[in-house]
């Protein structure tokens, strides 16, 4: 039998249990993910109990109350509540998603909040997505033209609803890390955020690198090793279809 | 005051913040070969500038006549005339060239038949001097901030901008009057960082979280706007505080004011169509400040919607639902996640919602920040662009679609300025070490704080305040009550509860940076707003009801010292950049 070793500080300990002081009645319990880069300490599971008569609907609102009232020092991003900045991404009851449009009443006992899966943590919820950050550059994510003129470029309705489905991916990641392949691949496999990137300005009609930009994804490692999992349509917050992106992208090449 | 490991940089020019002015600044600073930084506290493309929806001015003419100077026109008649009509020129001329280059970046507009950009209606965008409604406002569907802003991030990456992520600003490092820098908290390690520049560009938004309720991200806190407090420098027009007429109810979130250039009108409890009433020719597609406070008299006078007959409806349930799919999908989405509706059978609840700040720091067309000592001058080595300015082309109510525009014409035109004033490679001067002792002396302090007033109860307490004594209608009482009360949350950190003195993403700390941000420029708003004794645009006085262009065609100045104010005036500017333009006289404003 294969015996794995895992490093010391990668188990998650039981952490501190802060009970209810409102008295109230519908009370929650809240599991989140802490863990300190000052602290030489392993990570722990806190518990919040948490007053749901007066909470607004999303996950956010839960954090945010357990940041305004109970615990301040609980680390995560967000910013603007609705879904389009891509801040607040994580897992919550083992799926990705964004914690302000995902509504608790669509999850199922106590809530446990986990930072987005396979980051390198850098504190509490917060993960280091420097990596993709990287990938999402080596795409060159701008139009290749070499039309100078003043006039704006002519794009016919047909060929500007091809980027529809596409042009929306808010990169907050929640697909990426969500890929078992890009879990065991990140540093080489783009991923599948990066390929839908990748694909937004391969089939925009203005752009003229389209050969070039296909060549480069074209790669066993940076391509292929999407396995049609799946994982990553079934978690985008914004209801797109990275594995589709990236479908494309190889039938593309195949017909090429 | 434990000792802080400094890290020092030397740039040609720093940019702070990375939403739309701040990446279009940069990407034009890159282009002219100038060493620039650009410093965010968020990723660039969670900036709020993502969260524009419904699209941005130019007259390109795509979907009918169309004519800069009419644009000139509905902006400074949106304005109420306290717009400097030389900026909002410039912001016009500019704005048709600005579009198409973000066209050429890749925005990706929607079409219209003939594959030009999509232009859809906007409210107070007219034809020929407010005749009829006009097709201004070019959009990517409903998500065209979106667009814009991962577009520019693209470009900044495609010049290879160096980019400081997730450092939050503490304050500007000046020196006889001029700006010669900035210091910064990273965030991912915990050290701090002074950067040295030539010329500090202030990119850093608005403030609309000193409020309650607001279509504002959470990071909207008017960081640059404090530090010029910070830095003895002026805010102005700051009573100016833009209601957008449609948050979703209970929310916040922001409606575009596309879905009633789309088609989407009011109703108030009656059914009635109210905007009819107020503005007769323009209804729904009056400007923001008009329908804002429409709503807020028809709720008023009890015919609002619900058992509490605080808000109305907003129907787009009428439209071809192919018409919404298309050009309407993202507040489909926010409707059915914030409100349970669907848009398509049922009308969206809604209310006036804090949405934009008019005022900002002082600057002139070029970006040059102003300030007024015995007369106007610009601060050496200092610029703002974006929400964070005042330039002002917004005046005392911004139309809609105008701040896309502002963004870009504006970063375009601080970049232009810098590169006139700045040789690349050029000497840098010595700092003075007590700038850098006096910036983290408050850092310090404020990180060590070990009293009894938690920073969301001072920030909760300061919102309460603003949303109920510095609204959409406000008068001698309100605000005299308001002045006092706003004070009290600044005096509460004199007990100040930080629990987490870590230094790596301390958000517990970051958050109260933030709130002593805020309630400077929320002390500012409140005073300005005082001392403001007529309506306009915004700035709407039960016991002041009209415009008094005698006394006050002038822009506040408010500068703040820990909890005290100065408050001065200077004139707004009364004449147009060039001879393509006639000065537009001030008028009686009717939609």
């Amino acid at each position: 039998m294969v015996q794995l070793n895992l490093p010391a500080n990668s188990k998650v300990e039981k952490g501190q249990y802060y009970k209810d002081k409102t008295g109230s009645k519908n009370i929650r319990k809240v599991n989140v993910y802490r863990w300190d880069p000052s602290k030489n300490e392993n990570p722990r599971l806190d518990t919040y109990e948490v007053d749901m008569d007066n909470c607004s609907s999303k996950v956010l609102d839960i954090l945010n109350k357990i940041k305004n009232e109970i615990d301040p020092s609980v680390a995560y991003r967000r910013s603007c509540a609705h879904g389009v900045c891509g801040s607040c991404a994580m897992n919550m009851n083992g799926k990705n998603g964004l914690a302000c449009t995902k509504a608790h009443s669509e999850l199922d006992g106590d809530i446990d909040i986990y930072p987005l899966p396979h980051l390198k943590v850098l504190k509490d919820l917060i993960g280091d997505l420097s990596t993709l950050y990287k990938q999402y550059e080596s795409v060159e994510p701008w139009l290749k033209t070499s039309k100078i003129n003043a006039k704006e470029n002519i794009q016919s309705k047909d060929d500007r609803a091809k980027l529809d489905g596409f042009y929306e991916c808010i990169m907050c990641a929640c697909c990426s890390t969500s890929c078992p392949s890009y879990w065991w691949n990140g540093e080489k496999y783009l991923g599948p955020a990066v390929l839908l990137q990748a694909y937004r300005w391969i089939i925009d009609s203005r752009d003229e690198d389209r050969k070039e930009r296909l060549k480069k994804v074209a790669d066993e490692l940076k391509l292929y090793r999407c396995h049609t999992i799946l994982n990553c349509t079934n978690a985008c917050p914004k209801g797109l279809n990275p594995a589709k992106a990236i479908a494309e992208i190889k039938k593309m090449l195949a017909t090429a | 005051m434990s000792a802080y490991k400094i890290i020092d940089h030397e740039y040609d020019v720093v940019v702070l913040g990375a939403g739309g002015s701040g990446l279009r600044a940069a990407v034009g600073l890159s282009e002219a070969g100038l060493k620039t930084a650009c410093v965010s506290k968020v990723f660039p493309t969670r900036s709020h500038t993502s969260a524009a929806q419904g699209g941005i001015s130019a007259a390109l003419g795509n979907m009918g006549e169309d004519d800069w100077r009419w644009h000139m026109y509905d902006t400074v008649k949106g304005a109420d005339w306290l717009g400097d009509q030389d900026s909002i020129e410039y912001l016009c001329k500019e704005a048709p060239a600005a579009v198409l280059e973000l066209e050429k970046y890749g925005v990706p507009f929607s079409r219209t038949e003939e594959g030009k950009i999509y232009q859809r209606p906007f409210g107070g965008m007219t034809k020929n001097y407010g005749n009829e409604t006009v097709q201004r406002t070019c959009a990517a569907a409903d998500r065209t901030g979106h667009a814009i802003l991962h577009t520019l991030y693209g470009q900044a990456l495609k010049h290879n901008t160096e980019f400081f992520i997730e450092y939050f600003a503490l304050d500007l490092i000046m020196k006889d009057g001029a700006c010669k820098g900035i210091i910064a908290w990273n965030l991912n390690d915990g050290t701090i960082h002074r950067f040295k520049s030539h010329t500090t560009i202030i990119a850093t938004g608005g403030y609309g979280k000193v409020y309650y309720s607001a279509t504002s991200a959470h990071t909207c806190t008017g960081d640059g706007n404090a530090m010029a407090l910070r830095a003895g420098l002026p805010l102005q027009d700051m009573e100016f505080v833009q209601f957008h007429p449609t948050g979703i109810y209970g929310h916040g979130t922001l409606i575009s004011e596309g879905v009633r250039g789309e088609g989407g009108y009011l109703v108030n409890s009656k059914g009635e169509r109210f905007m009819e009433r107020y503005a007769p020719k323009a209804k729904d597609l009056a400007s923001r400040d008009v329908v804002s406070r429409s709503i807020a008299v028809e709720i008023n006078e009890g015919r609002g919607i619900g058992k509490e007959q605080d808000h109305v409806h907003l129907h787009i349930d009428h439209l071809d639902p192919k018409v919404i799919d298309e050009r309407l999908p993202g507040i489909s989405e926010a409707s059915k996640l914030f409100a349970n509706v669907d848009v398509t059978k049922e009308p969206i609840p809604v209310v006036p919602t804090v949405h934009y700040n008019m005022g900002g720091i002082p600057t002139n067309y070029k970006a040059e920040v102003l300030t007024v000592n015995g007369s106007e001058k610009t601060v050496p080595g200092l610029m703002a662009i974006g929400e964070a300015a005042c330039v002002s082309v917004h005046g005392a109510n911004r139309l809609g679609s105008n701040s896309l525009i502002d963004l870009v014409v504006f970063g375009r035109a601080a970049a232009k300025r810098a590169a006139e004033l700045v040789k690349p490679g050029m000497k840098h001067d010595e700092i003075d070490k007590n700038e850098t002792d006096r910036c983290l002396d408050r850092f310090d302090k404020l990180r060590n704080s070990e009293g009894s007033n938690p920073t969301s109860e001072l920030r909760l307490s300061m919102q309460k305040t603003m949303q109920s004594k510095c609204a959409v209608f406000r008068s001698e009482k309100t605000l005299k009550e308001g002045v006092n009360e706003i004070r009290k949350p600044y005096d509460g950190m004199d007990s100040l509860s930080v629990k987490d003195k870590s230094l790596i993403f301390n958000t517990d700390l970051v958050e109260t940076l933030e709130f002593d941000n805020l309630i400077r420029q929320a002390i500012t708003t409140m005073d300005s707003a005082y001392h403001r004794k007529e309506s306009r645009g915004a700035h709407a006085r039960e016991d002041f009801p009209k415009r008094d262009d005698e006394n006050y065609m002038q822009h506040t100045l408010s500068w703040c010292n820990g909890s005290k104010t100065k408050i001065n005036y200077r004139p707004v500017h009364r004449s147009t950049l060039t001879n393509d333009v006639q000065y537009f006289p001030p008028q009686e404003r009717v939609y």
